[in-house]
């Protein structure tokens, strides 16, 4: 706090320093924000001012005409049409919400199970970890529609079993869609881990190996270790990961949400406004979900503040 | 009696799982049957498409032929070559993937060297905003960005890329300029100072001491950017070809040529009309040429990844991902 006042008396301490001196920190401090500018314009031109400008595009009706584009101020409008006009859109979007909720804790889980198995000693560490880590590579939009269509993300052996069936029985009717859907594209999930697998394995690798033996020395078998010592100290990675992967999943093109978002604001009779409108619901469903993660995974326990206020005391 | 259990349970124990440090061979046969069970079912889709990528038309209706081909044939690559007319889309695709990457890598690594480095002026603010940045779908720009570009005619030229990774608004820029802070915050400062006293200057500090040491953070994000960069299609196709997504004749790159693979098969079909049976009726590619098509789109990651792997598995743990 007090630097920043510090920035806004400048031209005082600059003249009492004795016209063009500046004192050490605060120049350092400008040489800081020389670095920070292209960002901080950036930000300006292509978040914060689009930012804006969607607003407004959502609360108008914008029509495009041969002298340029109309804007008629609807209000609410754009939003009430989606709700009572649009056949698809709150649709696609629950159903976006649901594959999500289902799709979250299962990457994580496949994610952080992964992680643990490649954090142990093993020999050919480095081949498993190459493979592993393939999918990032490889997934993208039109890759996977390839590759969904072509049946190569499906376990034939899964059919086989007749685990569909048995979902069938035991599942409640709302959620066998997406239970059974899960299934089918278990492959997709696994795919999908490939960066939280990497977060995570990046986090274990910072555990003490000696607070292990501690506790074995202590008689905590490998089963009470994970619980009392892997997951507290990678709590914080749960709650990147969590992010990551909502984001991710959002911004994926297999989602149909966006797709939707784009036809429409291509679509002559419904144009901007529409299209702003769905972005901006969207944009509010994604924010509560990642607000859910924070509040889940978030700072409940005090065992990261100290971690936070230590990096901020380390610098100058 | 039940000291004697004890005792064997103990040595059986020690056997068989071991304890931290150092597993028994139970333990470690269970690791590596999960690791290769799990390493199965993440290759499965890859050698799939590989394999199919190679059959002839017999073998792709034979069900008996699964894994291995009775005759491999080129011809499905020669085909989808063809087909995504891959000698000038491959220039526009690595284009389009590396100088965005190189931009934002750039701009990422200056922006998380002054805030790492620097007392920066609403440095919390700043750090807010670019959480923000990162959280908010960039669907919401869509709209008024397009109407940017459209208005400043760069609709349809790679630029409509090139220019937000310039200014560190490219794709997922956030979290490179979280890895290069938290990778600079490593670097002792007391280096910083000696050169100051040495009488180097900031720019001097900053190509001479911090980039040097921050050479596997900049791999990192080159790659990943470059693969998002290659990867991505939705905004791709929306900037470079405008209200006609379909139409490719435009400026176009390989991932989106794929994206649109049966419309350019049946077009190519129609004019080159030598292609065999398939020419008469509504002409599909076979399944193997669509393989064939998605190898060919991601074997320059592949080859860029195997190259670079080192960086890519061991670099994490170094470039300190986990930071904030």
């Amino acid at each position: 706090m007090k630097r920043m006042q510090g920035k806004k008396e400048l031209p005082a301490g600059a003249g009492a320093g004795g016209g063009r001196h500046l004192t050490m920190s605060r120049k350092k401090s400008l040489v800081g924000l020389l670095f920070v500018t292209p960002w901080l314009a950036g930000f300006f031109v292509f978040f914060a001012s689009p930012l804006l400008q969607a607003i407004n595009y959502s609360l108008n009706k914008v029509t495009i005409t041969a002298a340029g584009r109309k804007m008629t101020y609807v209000g609410i409008g754009n939003y009430q049409d989606i709700f009572l006009k649009d056949a698809y859109f709150v649709d696609r979007l629950l159903n976006f919400l649901k594959e999500i909720i289902l799709q979250l804790p299962l990457i994580l889980v496949f994610s952080l199970v992964i992680a643990i198995l490649l954090n142990q000693s093993v020999k050919g560490k480095g081949i498993f970890r190459t493979l592993f880590f393939l999918p990032i590579i490889v997934v993208s939009g039109p890759v996977m529609q390839m590759l969904i269509s072509s049946g190569s993300t499906t376990i034939p052996l899964i059919e086989q079993y007749g685990l569909y069936e048995m979902i069938e029985e035991t599942v409640p009717r709302f959620l066998r869609e997406p239970v059974t859907g899960l299934f089918s594209e278990l492959l997709l999930i696994l795919w999908y881990s490939g960066v939280p697998t990497l977060i995570f394995l990046a986090g274990l690798q910072k555990i003490d190996p000696t607070l292990y033996e501690a506790s074995y020395m202590d008689g905590a078998s490998s089963w009470v270790a994970f619980w009392k010592i892997v997951l507290p100290s990678i709590r914080g990675m749960i709650l990147i990961n969590s992010i990551y992967v909502t984001v991710f999943l959002a911004t994926s093109e297999l989602n149909e949400v966006i797709d939707l978002i784009r036809s429409n604001m291509l679509n002559a009779s419904k144009g901007f406004g529409i299209a702003s409108a769905m972005a901006w619901l969207y944009t509010i469903c994604i924010l509560a979900i990642i607000g859910l993660c924070y509040a889940l995974f978030g700072r409940t326990q005090g065992g990261e503040k100290p971690k936070k206020s230590g990096g901020k005391g380390r610098k100058p | 009696m039940n000291k004697k259990f004890a005792g064997q349970y103990a040595f059986l124990r020690a056997r068989l799982i071991g304890r931290p440090g150092h597993r028994g061979w139970l333990f470690k046969a269970m690791i590596y049957v999960l690791l290769v069970s799990i390493g199965f079912v993440y290759l499965y889709p890859v050698l799939n498409m590989f394999v199919t990528s190679l059959m002839g038309l017999a073998d792709l209706l034979d069900a008996a032929v699964k894994w291995v081909p009775t005759a491999v044939t080129f011809d499905n690559y020669r085909e989808a070559l063809d087909v995504m007319r891959v000698k000038e889309t491959l220039i526009n695709s690595v284009v389009g993937a590396l100088l965005p990457a190189l931009a934002q890598t750039a701009v990422c690594a200056l922006t998380g060297y002054g805030l790492a480095r620097y007392q920066v002026p609403f440095k919390k603010l700043i750090l807010g905003l670019l959480i923000v940045t990162f959280v908010v779908p960039p669907y919401v720009l869509l709209v008024p960005n397009y109407v940017m570009f459209s208005d400043y005619g760069l609709l349809g030229t790679l630029k409509t890329l090139i220019y937000p990774a310039m200014l560190g608004q490219g794709m997922k820029s956030a979290i490179f300029v979280l890895i290069f802070m938290q990778f600079f915050r490593q670097t002792p400062l007391s280096l910083d100072e000696a050169a100051r006293v040495d009488g180097a200057g900031e720019a001097r500090i900053f190509f001479g001491i911090a980039v040097p040491l921050a050479v596997p953070a900049f791999i990192i994000s080159f790659l990943f950017s470059f693969v998002w960069y290659w990867n991505e299609t939705y905004f791709t196709a929306l900037y470079l070809n405008g209200n006609n997504i379909g139409d490719t004749t435009k400026v176009s790159t390989m991932l989106l040529e794929l994206q649109n693979f049966d419309a350019m098969y049946k077009q190519r079909v129609q004019q080159v009309a030598s292609w065999g049976a398939s020419v008469m009726g509504e002409s599909v590619a076979n399944e193997a040429v669509k393989m064939a098509a998605t190898v060919i789109t991601v074997l320059p990651l592949l080859i860029l990844y195997f190259c670079l792997q080192k960086y890519f598995v061991e670099g994490i743990d170094r470039t300190g991902i986990t930071g904030e």
